[in-house]
């Protein structure tokens, strides 16, 4: 059978081809996983099984649990000081990749331009191509400690676009915008009239500053579709929750895609997601404290090696400038030589390359030894291209 | 402030290292072994030991809880007679509670005799005592946050997005 000719233009993932290296080998540690290395808050796990016990497996309502949703509501209000209705503006979804394709498939028309701030998780180019829309990339820069800013975005013709998409804090890089910084951005995407996706899966892991949702910023809240879910925060990547905050006109129009395509979000996963907003706050906090401490340990540990890396300040990610010129060979040559996988920044899109990602989602006792390798494989190669 | 976060570390693990402390909380090393040492001083650190799972042992030895009443009169307050059980080699930890008795105690030892007779021969005799109830530990299953289980795999991919 021949696959439909959009299906067939997107190339599979760039990070599949480092994850059939890193498999061929036993002694890995793993510096390129992108989910947490804790499990569930064991509360929100035990009340996921107590709603097996109750027989609780039915499709819940198409935009999710009523309880669940004034849950949400209430929790981003008190967090990010976001207020939506929960009847009319949130719409629960199969972990936030279900939200970033139904923002694509319900407001990109095919032929328009949807900028993709680069380098970013893998998933935002093919969505926009499978909904028929062309991706205008938008790298960011290390001078900018690779926020978004209004020159990169019109250098990149972003002002043609019709829609923006940006993930603060950011898969790979690691990078935090300050609500200055997204100000910014705001009065661009305002003065060009762009529909803005703003992933915030990460917006907990934010080490230096309160997480700022740029749909807070003046005018901003009737263009903005913000996606954010329990994943990343409740350490539940599995489970497939996530959510969507945006106008009543918006949560409907991606409501008429996923009651068909989805039906309602895992209903179980919904019950643990009610649970860990409930009671597992302090979880959270102890998780991003530790979260906190490994960055801390990874970056004073590239200062030491001479690895030019700048201060991420989000997620679970640091994103340092690889000693090679070359940084697929410098990730490779890692992965062959020391058994350490890190994924190389050129996966990630326009902006990555010379860089590495390193997820720090790995216990501290595995961390350590992975830099320690690390420090010994640059101490004995040097760059082959020099 | 820093001193509680260098005690979260040490809590974690007591074998960081002052460097690799000082490079997870953003610190010099000398103010880390500063805090390390007012801890001390100020006896909050009392000691440093590892959390051994002792059925991996091959020596064998013997847990038991052991539930104690006692009467106070003018002259003997609680304190006295703790003081006078926890000097005991054997005794691991000493607690004053709430509830249906008063101490709680937990000792080892190289035997169930051994323990028995401790509690026979020194603890029941006490005068203040009025009642010991002596529960044997069949099995561990966590010790000090740490679950003594066979841990679990970690089941990620090793490369994702």
């Amino acid at each position: 059978m021949k696959p439909a000719e959009r299906i067939d233009r997107v190339p599979p993932s760039g990070i599949r081809r480092f994850f059939e290296l890193a498999e061929q080998r036993e002694d890995v540690i793993s510096l390129g996983v992108g989910e947490p290395d804790f499990a569930a808050p064991w509360a929100a796990r035990e009340a996921g099984i107590a709603s097996l016990e109750q027989g609780k497996t039915s499709y819940t309502a198409n935009r999710g649990r009523q309880d669940l949703r004034a849950a949400i509501a209430e929790d981003v209000d008190h967090r990010y000081d976001l207020d939506y209705d929960p009847d009319e503006e949130i719409l629960v979804t199969a972990g936030a990749s279900e939200a970033v394709d139904l923002a694509f498939r319900a407001f990109v028309d095919p032929g328009d331009t949807v900028a993709v701030a680069q380098p970013c998780y893998v998933s935002y180019v093919p969505g926009v191509r499978f909904a028929g829309g062309e991706v205008c990339p938008v790298p960011t820069r290390r001078e900018d400690e690779f926020t978004l800013t209004p020159e990169v975005l019109a250098d990149a013709g972003a002002n043609e676009a019709e829609m923006l998409v940006l993930c603060y804090p950011n898969n790979p890089t690691g990078a935090t915008m300050s609500r200055d910084e997204l100000a910014e951005v705001a009065d661009f995407a305002r003065q060009h009239d762009l529909t803005v996706v703003s992933d915030e899966i990460y917006a907990e892991l934010s080490y230096e500053h309160d997480h700022t949702s740029i749909a807070t910023l003046p005018g901003m809240r009737e263009r903005t579709i913000v996606i954010n879910g329990f994943s990343k925060a409740y350490a539940m990547t599995g489970l497939r929750l996530g959510y969507v905050l945006a106008p009543a006109g918006a949560t409907r129009a991606m409501n008429r895609v996923h009651q068909y395509t989805m039906l309602s979000a895992p209903t179980t996963a919904q019950h643990v997601a009610l649970e860990a907003l409930d009671s597992c706050e302090d979880v959270v906090a102890e998780m991003v404290s530790q979260y906190d401490r490994r960055r801390n340990l990874v970056l004073s540990r590239f200062e030491e090696m001479g690895i030019d890396c700048f201060p991420a300040s989000g997620a679970f990610y640091a994103f340092p400038t690889t000693p090679w010129e070359d940084s697929e060979a410098f990730a490779e040559a890692l992965l062959e030589e020391t058994g350490v996988a890190a994924v190389p920044g050129d996966a990630f899109g326009e902006g990555g390359h010379g860089h590495l990602r390193v997820s720090y989602a790995t216990g501290m006792d595995g961390l350590k030894e992975a830099l320690d390798r690390i420090e010994r494989f640059v101490e004995t190669h040097d760059d082959p291209d020099a | 402030m820093s001193h509680d976060e260098v005690l979260t570390a040490l809590c974690e693990n007591a074998r960081y290292s002052t460097e690799d402390i000082a490079r997870q909380l953003d610190m010099e090393p000398a103010a880390v072994e500063a805090a390390i040492d007012s801890l001390e001083e100020d006896g909050v650190i009392r000691g440093y030991q590892p959390i051994v799972d002792r059925r991996k042992r091959d020596e064998e030895s013997v847990r038991a809880a052991v539930e104690l009443n006692v009467t106070l009169d003018r002259e003997t307050g609680y304190e006295d007679i703790a003081s006078r059980l926890a000097k005991f080699d054997l005794v691991d930890s000493l607690h004053l509670v709430s509830g249906e008795f008063d101490f709680f105690m937990e000792v080892e030892a190289g035997s169930m005799r051994e323990v028995s007779q401790f509690v026979s021969d020194k603890v029941a005799p006490v005068p203040e005592i009025t009642q010991t109830v002596t529960h044997y530990v069949m099995d561990s299953y966590k010790e000090q946050g740490i679950l003594l289980g066979d841990g679990h795999d970690d089941d990620r991919l090793s490369v994702s997005p």
